[in-house]
């Protein structure tokens, strides 16, 4: 009864766009209701529910590209109510789609990458549940994927800022609980249930930002759609300027949060916990991009403050330098794809936040297909590296012969593999295309992308440029020394010497998404401009002219071929060889420990940010509350309940002592939070001791303040 | 004057019905059937007693409804049968049914099912009807104490189990005191206006003939008097002790209807008496909803029962309506700030009866089952269950898509409306740390492994169920449920 | 005659003497003698304040006759939830009956 008429009266295929929403929901719940009978009942019960999942996802994409169809007769899009949501006096919120130029291209990426990636999935996922020994846990996982389908779809095409924090929040928790995918598994077996807390509080942070970010805006504004808000924004900041500064800075923290920059982005690379399809999807394609759409979907605040803009800029291009770094130092093939991703968020950050927002949209597109492709072919080499090492536990020969493998053995670790490229052909060419593009070499879409973000940078803040140019060098460095240390020289391990390629259910996916890659740029080549004037019916005067400059591209080629040149000097196969034949007590973990030892060790440790974080904002927190709990609470309350307050205070006192010893330097912040609220709760705890008068007591207590409160003010 | 009284009993007919209907329910109760093989003395294993006290709420419920739109009032101004207590008596009777739900099963499998439950059921029902109606201070000492007594023997019912009759004298002398200080406020009130009517209050302070102490103090201890009631920090400290001892349904009824009942008092008593006076008072009720929301949910990390848990969150929760209360007296913000505390009290008797509903469910004789640790394992044995408690954590936390995110939304846009800005974020940051115990819940019921026991009883499942849906549902489909209750302002006849 | 300051003092007075007594006392019936006594000195408030504010009105006397009413109910419900719990345990003594704490 609350739908109203205008979903039917809508122009074209505008009335579609709730379907977006409504088809993975068809498809989760069904999931929900029959996949535990299917996959129980039917043999081939695995790809129903991986297909049924799928064919949701595809119908998404269907009708994004009717929306496609429809904007492109009437660019100015437009605003299809669903119901009303809430509604007190002048305000309102309701579940309305905003379809113009901008959400339908985050609309089409979502669904193309997702549909890929839930394909790929029901191959992936029937060798991941049986390697991790619960295959009952199949259908889950596709109702999960389904769920971020929805999310994400609510994200992008809310036509307000709360419903958009709907889709926010439920993406942040689709994450949480695909990250702890295998709650079970990892490290002492909570290690992937760590990440996925680590994720979700750290998230939480940014958060609380993009809270405030809401009221401040419900307290300028009195609205919280987006026409409205945009529509006042020149009146307002005409009148009071701080305002607009404080939303658009609060918006930073929550941008920090989602999309993984300087200083909350320590949960991305722990998030690589979760199955390589989620790390795909959500940890590289689309969720992590929200911070992107946010702030281009803000284009009309920021650039009312140019302070904003620097600051983003800033946060944007320093995360894109020190994510680059530390991604030369890391072994583990998904590490380094994760701090990859800060790293281009960086840039695309960066993008929006200069104004270049065409650029960063761009950017986000292309490294939606190619970070995709390249996360699915790690995961496809993970897996035939697993298969390998199936092969050689089951075949008692082999067994004999290859030393055994031992429980350690890590799949992920790139030191492990070496010579894929023969055992694995599909799955090299395209991981071969996905680092290529990602390395900026031309023609591939990364180098159009990231080459107008960098001529924008060129033109507006020229530190930006050094810093993005420089991040660009690491770049192209660590995705040639994982291309060779994967793919190139002689197995290293009996793992990787018995790999075997993945079923064309997942290599398929793969190959389109290269496909894309290559065709990636065309969207928007120097010139033609396609995005950019596309764009324009939305972004409006937001927007300004991208230009080529050929120079910026023509030193940035150079650069990246230096890069690899460079990089092929040090991981080349035969001196990598070489140096792997080394025994093992005197050679180092790398080569480059050779040349730079204490800047490859910073990097291997990513600069000791953790830890840092654990030094500077843990440690406070266990002295605060030791403060507090031995001298207030102890002094304070010791004569007061002398047998609670002394065995439970020797309680504390060892649980402190134990905690400080036990707890391991990871999840700073989140722990420590968790610790003094602990403490705080216990300090409380004691407060309640069950006997009657003292509850009396607490209530006189209360009487005589208030009383005294009203009465001698 | 025949006519009068006439009016009179017409405004409180829903009350009377209930109430008559009790005592006659108590008569019959006798010639009802008893089990013989009862362990207890007077086991009723009967399913008439709950059918006849249900299809008595209903009835009043009916009359209720009828009567929506068509403000009444009676003897002499003292009750008031207006927009605001037609919704607060549609919920108390909605909370009644449920709690009649979870209760059947539930006291027969622990041995103590007695008809009279029933009967202070509904008694203690029409006390908290009476007290939304009341519009007179002796009005609403008279229904706090009706709702009370009953209350105190329905803790205690689970006689002879130690932690029930500890729970019943723990409330019982507490509440007690508490009363005696509402009284001696309601009486400095007496003695400042020369009434206790709350319109001739208005009156008397719009003609500035009242003294200003007498007045402030008599406010300030009905705030000690009704915040017990509704378990305001520091008059809270009963909650944890008397939840956990009652047994687990009446501790359900006590949580929603007390504290609904409650806060109506305290609505209709601060909005309509004292709106004068809020530039002094409303300092004191953003200190109590302050601290009770940091201390509600900073004592609720440290718990490991099920039912303290949920004591402390309701005590949290009673912060949150707290804070609708505290712009009470702000121009034009009076409406907003009956209305979000109405529309939270509904998403708080939705989401707790769904939480209260599955530990029901999994609690066992000799009040075994009420750890944390006993949910582990839930997610995979008894998804449903897991699932609605999940449901409940989540809305306590304030997520979308549930009531609770609504409620709070709702709560916070009047706070800051009224430019308590720092009330706000406490309220922000303190439900950021409730989810530190809620999220812990829901992660021990999918994420450990254990063998729960859970009852599969027919309705107590459907009062689950339906609490649950009800709060998703009514999440995504909010606004008529926030019309009806922004219908509800009060405003004097 | 008396003032009414008299009679209000004398009532904050003796409501303290049962405020003490809650707070002090360890007898569960003592301390409901506690509060009884501070029930009292509400009644001696509402009476002198009917008698010196508005002695043509009734309200003050009714109300004191309501909080009689009232506090006699109350006694009844905590006296036979005394027997009960003094029946079970031999003891009535508040501060052993502390179950549940914490």
């Amino acid at each position: 009864m609350f739908f109203q008429e205008t979903v039917s009266q809508a122009p074209q295929f505008f009335g579609l766009v709730p379907w977006i929403v409504f088809f993975p929901v068809i498809g989760l719940l069904f999931n929900i209701a029959f996949g535990g009978m299917i996959l129980k009942r039917s043999p081939a019960g695995e790809k129903i529910v991986g297909w049924v999942a799928s064919i949701a996802s595809g119908l998404t994409f269907v009708v994004s590209v009717l929306l496609l169809v429809s904007l492109l007769g009437h660019p100015e899009g437009m605003v299809v109510p669903l119901a009303e949501w809430i509604k007190i006096g002048s305000f309102s919120a309701n579940w309305s789609f905003q379809v113009d130029t901008l959400s339908v291209v985050m609309m089409l990426v979502v669904s193309i990458v997702g549909t890929l990636i839930h394909i790929y999935s029901i191959g992936y996922m029937h060798e991941d549940v049986r390697h991790n020994g619960d295959p009952g846990r199949y259908g889950r996982f596709f109702v999960f994927m389904n769920l971020f389908i929805v999310s994400m779809m609510i994200l992008v095409s809310a036509d307000n800022y709360l419903m958009l924090f709907v889709g926010w929040e439920g993406v942040g928790l689709c994450s949480y609980l695909l990250i702890g995918f295998w709650y079970d598994k990892g490290e002492d077996g909570i290690g992937n249930a760590v990440a996925g807390k680590k994720a979700m509080i750290t998230t939480r942070i940014g958060d609380v930002g993009m809270l405030l970010a809401l009221f401040a805006m419900f307290w300028a504004f009195g609205s919280l759609d987006f026409n409205t808000i945009f529509a006042k924004a020149p009146q307002v900041a005409a009148a009071s300027p701080v305002i607009i500064l404080l939303i658009t800075l609060f918006m930073l923290v929550a941008v920090t949060g989602k999309s993984a920059q300087i200083p909350l982005y320590v949960w991305l690379p722990d998030a690589m916990a979760g199955p390589t399809p989620v790390s795909a999807l959500i940890h590289a394609a689309t969720m992590v991009t929200a911070g992107v759409y946010l702030v281009a979907r803000s284009a009309d605040l920021y650039i009312l403050e140019p302070q904003a803009q620097f600051m983003v800029t800033l946060v944007g291009s320093a995360t894109a330098l020190f994510a680059a770094t530390i991604a030369v130092g890391q072994f583990d093939i998904k590490k380094v794809l994760a701090y990859s991703t800060v790293s281009q968020l960086g840039f695309m950050v960066a993008a929006v936040g200069m104004g270049a927002f065409v650029a960063g949209m761009f950017h986000l597109v292309t490294h939606a297909f190619f970070k995709g492709l390249l996360f699915l072919s790690a995961g496809s080499v993970i897996q035939g590296v697993e298969r390998g090492a199936h092969h050689i536990e089951h075949d008692p020969k082999l067994k004999k012969q290859s030393k055994s493998l031992g429980p350690d053995f890590d799949p992920q670790d790139m030191r492990n593999m070496g010579g894929l490229r023969s055992r694995m052909k599909v799955t090299f060419w395209v991981y071969l295309i996905g680092a290529i593009s990602l390395s900026g070499l031309p023609p591939l879409a990364g180098f159009w992308s990231k080459d107008e973000i960098l001529a924008e940078a060129n033109k507006l803040y020229i530190w930006a440029y050094v810093l993005l140019a420089i991040a660009a060098i690491f770049t192209a460095f660590y995705m040639t020394r994982q291309v060779l240390m994967v793919f190139f020289g002689k197995p290293r391990s009996a793992a990787a010497e018995h790999a075997q390629e993945s079923p064309p259910v997942m290599t398929i996916p793969l190959m389109i998404l290269a496909g894309l890659t290559v065709l990636g740029g065309l969207i928007n080549l120097p010139e033609f401009h396609t995005l950019e004037h596309w764009m324009e019916h939305t972004l409006g005067q937001a927007i300004h002219k991208a230009e080529f400059v050929m120079l910026v591209a023509a030193l940035s080629t150079v650069l990246a071929l230096l890069a690899i040149v460079a990089g092929w000097w040090f991981y080349n196969p035969r001196r990598y060889e070489a140096f792997w034949a080394e025994p093992a007590a005197k050679r180092p973990d790398d080569p480059l420990r050779r040349l730079i030892g204490p800047l490859f060790e910073l990097w291997k440790n990513k600069y000791w940010i953790d830890e840092l974080y654990w030094a500077a904002i843990l440690n406070p927190y266990i002295a605060l509350s030791r403060f507090l709990a031995d001298v207030v609470d102890w002094r304070f309350w010791h004569d007061w309940f002398h047998d609670q307050a002394l065995f439970g205070g020797f309680n504390r006192l060892t649980g402190l002592l134990a905690g400080r010893i036990d707890l391991g330097i990871i999840d700073g912040i989140a722990n420590g939070l968790g610790t003094l609220a602990q403490r705080v709760a216990a300090v409380l705890r004691s407060v309640q001791t069950g006997f009657v008068r003292n509850y009396a007591l607490s209530i006189f207590l209360g009487v005589v303040i208030i009383l005294g409160y009203l009465l001698l003010r | 004057m025949i006519g009068d009284i006439m009016t009179s009993l017409w405004a409180i007919l829903p009350v009377i019905v209930l109430a008559l209907w009790a005592c006659v329910l108590l008569l019959v109760d006798l010639w009802l059937p008893k089990d013989q093989q009862g362990s207890q003395q007077g086991e009723s294993n009967s399913p008439i007693t709950p059918l006849l006290a249900a299809l008595g709420m209903l009835t009043s419920a009916a009359i209720v409804i009828a009567r929506i739109g068509q403000p009444t009032m009676g003897f002499g101004g003292m009750m008031m049968a207006d927009g605001f207590s037609h919704f607060i008596c549609l919920l108390l009777l909605a909370s009644g049914l449920v709690t009649i739900g979870l209760s059947h099963d539930y006291m027969k499998r622990l041995g103590i099912a007695r008809g009279e439950y029933y009967v202070l059921l509904m008694f203690s029902l029409s006390g908290m009807m009476l007290m939304s109606m009341s519009a007179d201070l002796i009005m609403v000492f008279l229904s706090l104490e009706l709702l009370s007594i009953p209350l105190y023997v329905m803790a205690g019912i689970a006689t002879p189990r130690p932690s029930s009759e500890e729970a019943a004298l723990k409330y019982f002398l507490l509440g007690a005191f508490a009363s005696g200080f509402l009284v001696y406020g309601i009486g400095l009130v007496f003695g400042a206006t020369g009434s206790t009517s709350l319109q001739q209050i208005v009156a008397v302070v719009q003609s500035g003939n009242y003294n200003l102490a007498l007045i402030l103090g008599g406010a300030a201890l009905i705030i000690t008097g009704l915040g017990f009631k509704v378990a305001i920090v520091p008059f809270h400290m009963w909650t944890p002790d008397a939840y956990q001892g009652a047994p687990s349904a009446v501790t359900a009824f006590m949580s929603v209807g007390a504290k609904t009942a409650g806060f109506a008092a305290l609505l209709r008593v601060f909005v309509l008496a004292f709106p004068a006076f809020s530039a002094d008072i409303t300092p004191v009720l953003w200190g109590l909803a302050a601290l009770t929301m940091v201390l509600g949910n900073f004592a609720a990390i440290a718990q490991r029962n099920i039912k303290r848990l949920l004591a402390y969150s309701s005590i949290a929760h009673a912060g949150y309506i707290m804070m609708a209360l505290v712009p009470y007296g702000q121009d034009g913000l009076s409406a907003d700030s009956v209305a979000s505390a109405l529309f939270y009290l509904v998403a708080y008797a939705f989401t707790n009866f769904a939480a209260w509903a599955v530990v029901i469910a999994l609690e066992q004789a000799g009040e075994k089952g009420l750890e944390l640790q006993d949910y582990a394992g839930l997610g995979r044995k008894h998804p449903a269950l897991a699932a609605v408690m999940a449901v409940a954590m989540l809305s306590f936390t304030g997520v979308p898509p549930t009531l609770g995110f609504v409620g709070k939304f709702y709560l916070f846009r009047t706070v800051l409306e009224g430019g308590h800005v720092g009330l706000a974020l406490i309220g922000v940051l303190t439900s950021l740390v409730s989810a530190f115990y809620y999220l812990r819940v829901i992660v021990v019921m999918y994420m450990q492994e254990g063998e729960p026991e859970a009852r599969r009883e027919p309705w107590l499942q459907a009062m689950a169920y339906g609490s649950a849906i009800g709060v998703v549902a009514l999440s995504i489909f909010s606004a008529p449920l926030l019309f009806l209750a922004s219908q509800a302002v009060l405003k004097l006849f | 005659m008396i003032p009414l300051s008299f009679y209000l003092i004398f009532a904050a007075g003796l409501f303290s003497v049962g405020l003490f007594g809650v707070l002090a006392r360890k007898n569960a019936i003592a301390i409901l003698m506690g509060i009884e006594l501070m029930l009292n000195a509400v009644n001696v408030n509402l009476v002198a304040f009917w008698r010196y504010r508005m002695p043509e009105m009734i309200s003050g006397q009714v109300f004191a006759v309501i909080v009689f009413a009232v506090a006699a109910a109350e006694v009844a419900v905590g006296l036979a939830l005394f027997i009960s719990i003094y029946r079970r345990r031999g003891t009535i003594a508040a501060d052993q009956i502390d179950l549940m704490k914490w």
